[in-house]
């Protein structure tokens, strides 16, 4: 190489000018062009839809005679005009919050002895048979959920009501097959089982072995060494994980609308069948309703992104608090 | 309380894999013994046999037995556990729990072991941190996260995580090869006041720093790739980078091979 020095370079070509801030190929230009496009027309096609279902819900509030928060009535074809979103605000929340009560500890569990207890022959077919309880068509839960779940749990309803009715919210005060919101939330728990479970596992695995070893090195047991290590650097994917099978949860339509025996009533007896979610309501009534019915429809609907939101939007809070002390920055 | 480590006939595995082979040493009470050696050699697997680390790795195994005092650390019916906490350990990169505060890192060890009055525990992470050279560093800020720190007060409070639980032994892992020069400094020193109270082994690929350090030196070799690391010789640290006993330690602290 020291020997080109002495050879006489021939000067280079003059450079082809180029424009100022332009990267003079065509295949960044192209590319360029399609994700800017992508992402504008992403944000237009959220502002339409935005758009519309504000305006259509708040022609269908205006006419509603019955306060559209309080009211405990669906029925927007009557004269008035009379329809709340009360009984279907209660029903979504308490059956999800009985959804992720039972979900997530069994979620975290099953993703703590697939990543750290389970042999490796083991492991792997196990998650295998836990992603493909998300394969499951959610009408097929309603059916099963209907047939089987429905009848089976009567006993526990006996149960629960003798044990615990003292409790109130366990107190079964109507007879009826159970078709209640507490059985929409088992029903839930399991159908979320899945993606709470291989989201947890996925962060569980990406403990640092050096954080899993101090534990290990100061004498710390199996359970400790995920108590010290584990659990806290998975913290926030928890909750992320959490969060999307509520986001499941809330939204769920078919299995709900398939076990729930309907009604407008807010009982916190969740054993007693009946209650409503916003995407039952929904899916029973859209059918049959007409133009103005749909309206009423849709601004429940409305209610019940605004609620997907804000959960999500808690969730970040929660993450974000947490951030100084995560195991992010390591 | 300082402890004696008798080693006998060592040999460890990783599955089917030989790592070291037949490893026979004494380490005194209140000494650093540093071990050197080209990589691969073993050294490191070694040290985690001292406190029961390497059987943590999938399909590591351990033959021989080693001696604290009298009491085999592998006989039967011993929990590596118990093991883990009378046989302290600091890693290549700075360890602490990222999701603690200072005090709870230091106070984690002897949370593990029983139930502290919340004075007691003040007192024993004070003298911790102070033995760690790192008190007047944190002493205000003893509720902010240990991740926060820089890289070399993170291996001080790493150090001071292991003794809060007043172990037996001590033992490094190239505690320094993450850290700058005057970081490592201060580890060096803080090494030079630890081995008053605790016996102390380091693994080292600076020999100069083995030279600083240590009281008696170790040197591991391989006689070829895939074969199982040796102990080649152990001695006072001043005969082996002067005049040591054998050839193939002469030609490794002289640069002439590894």
């Amino acid at each position: 190489m020291a020997s080109t020095t002495q050879l006489d370079i021939p000067p280079a070509p003059p450079a082809r000018p180029r424009r100022p801030g332009s990267t003079g190929r065509a295949g960044d230009k192209i590319f360029l062009s399609l994700s800017r496009g992508s992402g504008i027309l992403l944000l237009l096609i959220m502002a339409s839809i935005a758009v519309f279902l504000s305006y259509r819900a708040a022609t269908a509030i205006s006419k509603d005679e019955g306060n559209f928060f309080t009211t405990f009535d669906w029925n927007p074809a009557g004269d008035p005009p009379v329809f709340g979103i009360a009984v279907l605000l209660f029903g979504t929340v308490v059956s999800s919050i009985i959804a992720m009560v039972i979900a997530v500890p069994v979620a975290v569990g099953i993703a703590l002895f697939i990543s750290h207890y389970a042999p490796r022959k083991l492991a792997a077919p196990l998650a295998y048979v836990v992603d493909l309880l998300a394969a499951v068509p959610s009408i097929v839960y309603g059916i099963w959920g209907a047939l089987v779940l429905v009848p089976y749990l009567e006993g526990l309803n006996l149960w629960l009501d003798q044990f615990f009715g003292w409790t109130y919210i366990f107190e079964k005060t109507e007879v009826g097959v159970a078709r209640s919101l507490f059985t929409v939330g088992i029903l839930l728990a399991i159908m979320i089982l899945p993606i709470v479970t291989s989201v947890s596992r996925e962060v569980f695995l990406q403990v640092p072995k050096m954080n899993e070893e101090a534990a290990l090195a100061l004498g710390a047991t199996r359970w400790e060494v995920i108590r010290l290590s584990v659990l806290p650097f998975g913290r926030s994917g928890i909750i992320s994980a959490s969060m999307l099978g509520l986001g499941r949860a809330l939204g769920e339509t078919m299995a709900v609308a398939t076990v729930l025996s309907p009604s407008f009533l807010i009982s916190l007896h969740v054993l007693n069948p009946g209650g409503g979610t916003f995407a039952q309501n929904i899916a029973a009534k859209f059918g049959e309703a007409d133009a103005f019915g749909r309206d009423a429809l849709i601004a429940s609907g409305l209610v019940l992104f605004v609620l997907t939101l804000l959960v999500n939007g808690a969730a970040r809070l929660i993450i974000a608090r947490r951030k100084e002390y995560s195991g992010a920055n390591a | 309380m300082a402890k004696r480590i008798d080693v006998g006939g060592l040999t460890a595995y990783y599955g089917s894999h030989k790592a070291i082979e037949d490893i026979s040493m004494t380490v005194e009470p209140r000494s650093v013994t540093a071990f050197i050696g080209p990589s691969g050699c073993g050294k490191s697997t070694f040290l985690r046999t001292l406190n029961r680390m390497h059987e943590v790795t999938p399909g590591g195994r351990v033959e021989g037995k080693v001696l604290l005092d009298d009491e085999n650390l592998y006989g039967s019916g011993v929990d590596p556990v118990t093991v883990r906490r009378t046989v302290g350990m600091v890693f290549q990169r700075p360890n602490p729990f990222p999701t603690m505060s200072i005090f709870d890192n230091v106070a984690a060890g002897l949370r593990l072991n029983g139930s502290y009055r919340k004075n007691q525990l003040s007192e024993i992470v004070e003298k911790s941190l102070k033995g760690a050279n790192l008190w007047n560093e944190v002493k205000d800020r003893l509720n902010k996260p240990g991740s926060g720190l820089s890289g070399g007060q993170q291996q001080r409070l790493c150090i001071a995580r292991a003794i809060a639980v007043e172990p037996d032994v001590l033992l490094m892992d190239e505690p320094c090869s993450a850290l700058d020069p005057i970081s490592t400094l201060a580890i060096e020193d803080l090494i030079g006041e630890l081995k008053e109270r605790f016996t102390i082994v380091i693994v080292t690929h600076n020999m100069q720093q083995a030279a600083r350090v240590s009281d008696r030196t170790a040197f591991f070799n391989l006689s070829a790739v895939g074969k199982p690391g040796r102990l080649i010789e152990i001695d006072e640290t001043e005969r082996i980078f002067s005049n040591p006993s054998v050839q193939a330690t002469e030609d490794y602290i002289s640069g002439r091979f590894g």
